[in-house]
């Protein structure tokens, strides 16, 4: 299995990455080194094997539904690039 | 050509936990803009999500509500997409094990048949923050106050044939919800949102035609109304030999009318996987066991039990029952009163009217159960006429008291005394002898229409409070002294 | 130039107690050290001076009036991957080189409480993906053994501030071998617990079905001394472990008559350096001498570990690491003109390359038409390669090997190649995907270079890991020796 460069490309924009003109030689020839390495894998009978997403056979625990945060907007918004009357500012969005 | 409409529906209702169903923040709506978002909301850096235990049993309640699968084991994963309402870059939510499988839900249309849809899945996830347009130089300003507020998204089968089919459907959901007391039903703070997937196709045909996808439509009324335009917007493409484009549109309320969604063009690969971050949710017998103890009657049999043991039609169970305060407030007047009848057409009736008016929800009623018993109770006993009633009730609103208090202080007591009545009815015979002659020279059988000048002269004179009945033997024993 | 300080933790506890130092006094030595060496070896990217400081008068003033913790006053450093309250907390990228959170990772706050000082932050590679720290923003750490050489990575800063004597202890993760390849590279003992047994809260994720945090300190008794404090249920995290911390270092002591050593002979096939390849077989003797008994054992799927890591690894981080957006808290590209550009912009200036390469090959194996060639797969695989363990521990107790199939190698010399990289991790990778605990303490020395070996254990047998590195060190010194650092004129 290999990819294209523009195929590289159509993936950087789900990701929100660039990929810029002069970089995406090396990055197709790396990308398809790991796709080759990948390859391996089809190797393996997986036929009907459960897929193992965590490492322990746990169920997850669930919390009391009770409020326990406070109000923290502003030592949370001092690390914030842009703040405007406690709402974060984004380029305008368009629905 | 003449078309059939397919519609399905997917309903986002907010469940009613007092945290979030990741974090422990709080979800009171109209807070200020982020104070009830936290690092977990806000996806800051290490930052991890526990599941609220509220969340999961709410959404087992309306699986077992509707006798559906529940998901013995439950599965969360990642929906990727990029927006900056959406903190982490993904929403957690659940796609290939959802807690609540398939059900059947049975509802009302208006003309009271009864119709039933397929209930596809039932899922839990996380609500996005809100995007504020205004003016902020030009930019949107994020509001992550609503973000991780636990949603239900409960899907439908394409079984709905109407607007008129999908919005009975709503409303019955809508029921239902507030009666489990899963969500507060609120539509206008957005506690339950519906995005209607609709398609046409010939009359008769069975193939599905392309359906688009209308978002985030918040009332009834709109629902109605963007199903309408949508249909009218599609069956002219078809009309003119054009094809449906799959896509999402938005309807826009001022406008009446659906629009593509330019956001949503760029063609989305979710990229869902299971949630790392979370294990699976796991759910006993016992477990299970303990919700189904939690839960209450639910509308359709309390409806059955309101025509079974009041004796009320069954539009008249149906109104009551509706919404589980106002059932609740019929019950606890009609056992305080004793009277379920008068209570039931009370409460349709001036009560309902009332909040109608003031724009009150039932809690909020100033009247209280046992007070509208109490009043009732003084009906029954002719203490007061039905007419009299009427402005006890208008007091009570007005917060003046219980209903004896008032008739106590206004002096409203019918006046029952046949000495007192004698003899205003001897002053009205006095003061109009034409009208008596007339009386008199008539035939008897128009003689009852006739009487009722007299009764009303009396009532007039005793502001309402003479005893409607005994005016009347009294009027007709003086009147007719040869029948005597 | 003040010399290094070799003492161990428990040497340095023991001195704080008897009063022949003072927290005051460790940590401006340990200041000094930074000062005087740090800036040839690269190993710090904050040094929290004012804060540390304040903290070891205030330890001191505890040691004075009998109420210290374990740790009070000695002063350690955590790994930029954990959050640190007032603290810029970075993960070794631009995305955060402005990010000061406003809490404290769980492990910070139970080393905090346990009384460790800390003294700074320590390079990594960038969100912690990278075997050599070379994928730092910051500019690469050096192996204090040879400064021409990597320390190993992710957790590269660490192992080179403790192998050189800066702290004495220091915080580390491992996602595929962070903890144990540098632990290895730079001659220190370090290890991965037992995924879930300490919390991830706070630690900045990078793949969050196999990242876990570990102690990085000299000795196993050093790290077992860490590691009580920083394991333990974790209610805010939901994959932390509800079950009771040991007293590991009461457990130190164990014999290993009849220990059942496993030898995995995937690990010592073709791409094993024969001088590492000595030195591991060297240990082992010396364990057989302790009464061990060696047994050769089959974990045949080891090969496959490379792809599996490799797509899973990648395909969560994709994801955790889209919060990184512009809008909230990092980098944030200058005049963005739209959303778009504001998104791709500001992720492009904040994130290295191997970073970006592996959020692209991560979202490719996620993607529509690929998931169940690449992500499925590679999951259903990995349940394959704990099967693989867990048969092999029916017959033994731990299993022992190289933790890497070569010594530090030179800066730059791999970093050209991603996948040739990627191969250096063959022998930690598959215990991430299992989710067992395992430890790298060191063994000898290749060519003037430390070598580590490994020990993997079942789930929550940390005790008899720490046991047996513990009675090997007892019989070694391999983990007393110290580089003798050339610093530049």
């Amino acid at each position: 299995m290999s990819v294209s460069g523009d195929t590289i490309r159509e993936i950087a924009q789900l990701a929100r990455l660039a990929v810029e003109d002069d970089e995406l030689p090396a990055l197709t020839s790396s990308f398809n080194a790991i796709l080759d390495l990948f390859e391996q894998l089809q190797a393996a009978p997986t036929d009907g094997v459960e897929p193992m997403a965590n490492p322990l056979d746990a169920s997850q625990s669930l919390r009391e539904d009770v409020v326990t945060e406070t109000n923290q907007r502003e030592a949370l918004q001092a690390v914030a690039p842009l703040t405007e009357d406690g709402l974060y500012l984004v380029p305008r969005v368009v629905d | 050509m003449s078309y059939e409409m397919v519609i399905g529906l997917e309903v986002h209702l907010q469940l009613a936990t007092r945290s979030k169903i990741f974090s422990g923040s709080a979800t009171t709506f109209g807070a200020e803009p982020n104070t009830q978002a936290n690092a977990v909301d806000l996806a800051m850096p290490g930052m991890l999500p526990v599941l609220n235990v509220q969340a999961v049993r709410y959404a087992v309640m309306f699986g077992l509500a509707i006798d559906a699968q529940i998901g013995k084991r439950s599965v969360f994963d990642r929906k990727n997409y990029f927006y900056p309402d959406l903190p982490k870059g993904y929403q957690i939510s659940q796609f290939a094990e959802p807690i609540v499988g398939g059900g059947r839900f049975a509802f009302n249309l208006p003309d009271g048949t009864q119709s039933e849809v397929g209930i596809t899945r039932a899922h839990l996830e996380e609500d996005a923050g809100k995007s504020l347009h205004e003016d902020f130089h030009g930019m949107t300003g994020i509001d992550l106050n609503r973000a991780g507020t636990p949603l239900l998204e409960i899907v439908t089968e394409p079984d709905f044939r109407s607007a008129e089919q999908a919005v009975a459907f709503l409303k019955a959901l809508h029921s239902l919800v507030t009666y489990l007391g899963i969500s507060d039903g609120n539509m206008a703070e957005g506690s339950m949102r519906c995005d209607v997937n609709l398609s046409l196709r010939p009359k008769g045909s069975d193939t599905l035609g392309t359906r688009t996808e209308v978002k985030n439509v918040n009332s009834f009324r709109f629902v109605e109304k963007a199903i309408h335009c949508e249909r009218v917007r599609q069956e002219d493409i078809l009309d003119d030999g054009g094809s449906i484009v799959q896509e999402t549109r938005l309807y826009d309320a001022d406008r009446d009318e659906t629009r593509s969604m330019r956001s949503k063009e760029v063609a989305n690969d979710y990229r869902y996987f299971p949630e790392p971050d979370l294990l699976p949710v796991i759910l006993s017998d016992a477990d299970i066991a303990d919700i189904v103890a939690t839960l209450p009657e639910l509308p359709r049999a309390r409806r059955a039990r309101f025509e079974e043991a009041y004796g009320l039609s069954g539009y008249d169970a149906g109104v009551l029952t509706d919404e589980r305060a106002v059932a609740d407030y019929f019950e606890a007047t009609a056992r305080a009163s004793g009277d379920a009848k008068l209570a039931a057409n009370w409460i349709q009736g001036d009560l309902l009217a009332a909040l109608n008016a003031d724009d009150k929800n039932i809690t909020e009623c100033p009247v209280q159960a046992d007070q509208l018993a109490g009043l009732i109770a003084r009906i029954k006993d002719q203490t007061i006429s039905g007419k009299i009633a009427k402005q006890v009730f208008e007091a009570m609103w007005q917060g003046e008291g219980d209903a004896d208090a008032i008739i106590e202080a206004r002096g409203f007591k019918q006046v029952s005394d046949s000495g007192a009545l004698e003899s205003m009815v001897d002053q009205v015979v006095a003061d109009n002898p034409d009208q008596v002659a007339q009386y008199r020279a008539a035939d008897p059988a128009k003689r009852k229409k006739l009487s009722g000048f007299f009764v009303g002269q009396i009532m007039k004179a005793s502001k309402g409070q003479a005893n409607p009945k005994m005016v009347n033997d009294l009027l007709i024993a003086r009147l007719d002294p040869d029948d005597n | 130039m003040s010399v290094t300080d070799s003492r161990s933790l428990t040497e340095l506890a023991q001195a704080l107690a008897n009063g022949d130092t003072s927290s005051v006094a460790l940590t401006e030595a340990a200041l000094t050290r930074i000062d005087a060496l740090d800036g040839a070896l690269n190993s710090f990217i904050t040094v929290d001076r004012e804060s540390a400081l304040r903290d070891a008068t205030a330890a001191d003033a505890r040691i004075a009036d009998g109420s210290a913790a374990p740790l009070t006053g000695i002063p350690i450093a955590h790994k930029d991957i954990f959050c640190t309250r007032g603290l810029r907390t970075s993960c070794g990228s631009r995305m955060l080189d402005n990010f000061t959170p406003p809490y404290d990772a769980t492990v910070v706050e139970r080393l905090r409480s346990a009384g460790a000082v800390v003294i700074g932050k320590t390079n990594m590679d960038e969100f912690a993906m990278g075997s050599s720290n070379e994928n730092s923003f910051y500019g690469p750490c050096k192996n204090p053994w040879d400064l021409n050489r990597v320390p190993g990575g992710s957790s590269g800063g660490s192992a080179a501030a403790v192998a050189a004597g800066l702290v004495a202890a220091a915080t580390g993760t491992d996602t595929g071998g962070s903890i144990r390849q540098p632990a290895a590279f730079c001659g220190i003992t370090g290890l991965k617990p037992t995924y879930g047994l300490v919390s991830r809260l706070g630690m900045i994720a990078y793949a969050s079905s196999l990242d876990q945090g570990g102690p990085m300190a000299r000795s196993a008794e050093d790290c077992a001394l860490l590691l009580e404090a920083m394991a333990g249920h974790d209610p805010r995290d939901s994959t932390s472990a509800q079950r009771p911390v040991a007293n590991y270092r009461e457990q130190l002591a164990q014999s290993l008559d009849g220990l059942r050593i496993g030898i995995p002979k995937e690990y010592f096939g073709e791409g094993l350096d024969s001088g590492v390849a000595a030195v591991i077989e060297a240990a082992l003797k010396e364990y057989e001498s302790m009464g061990a008994t060696l047994h050769e054992i089959s974990l045949p799927r080891t090969a496959l570990s490379i792809p599996a890591y490799y797509v899973i690894a990648p395909a969560e981080a994709s994801t955790n690491l889209s919060r990184y957006d512009g809008v909230r808290y990092g980098h944030r590209c200058d005049n963005p003109k739209d959303l778009e550009d504001l998104y791709t912009r500001s992720r492009e200036e904040g994130f290295g390359a191997e970073v970006q390469r592996r959020i692209l090959v991560g979202t490719y194996a996620l993607s529509s038409g690929y998931y169940d060639a690449y992500y499925k797969k590679a999951q259903q695989v990995r349940r394959f390669i704990a099967g693989d363990f867990a048969s092999a521990f029916e017959s033994v107790d731990v299993i022992a090997g190289p933790t890497t199939p070569g010594i530090a190698f030179a800066l730059g010399s791999k970093t050209s190649d991603p996948t040739a990289m990627y191969l250096e991790d063959i022998y930690t990778l598959s215990v991430n995907l299992a989710g067992l605990p395992a430890m790298s303490l060191p063994a000898g020395f290749s060519q003037g270079m430390p070598v580590g070996l490994q020990l993997i254990g079942q789930h929550f047998e940390e005790a008899r890991l720490l046991g047996a590195a513990h009675q090997f060190q007892q019989r070694s010194d391999w983990h007393r020796q110290t580089p003798k650092l050339e610093l530049p004129a």
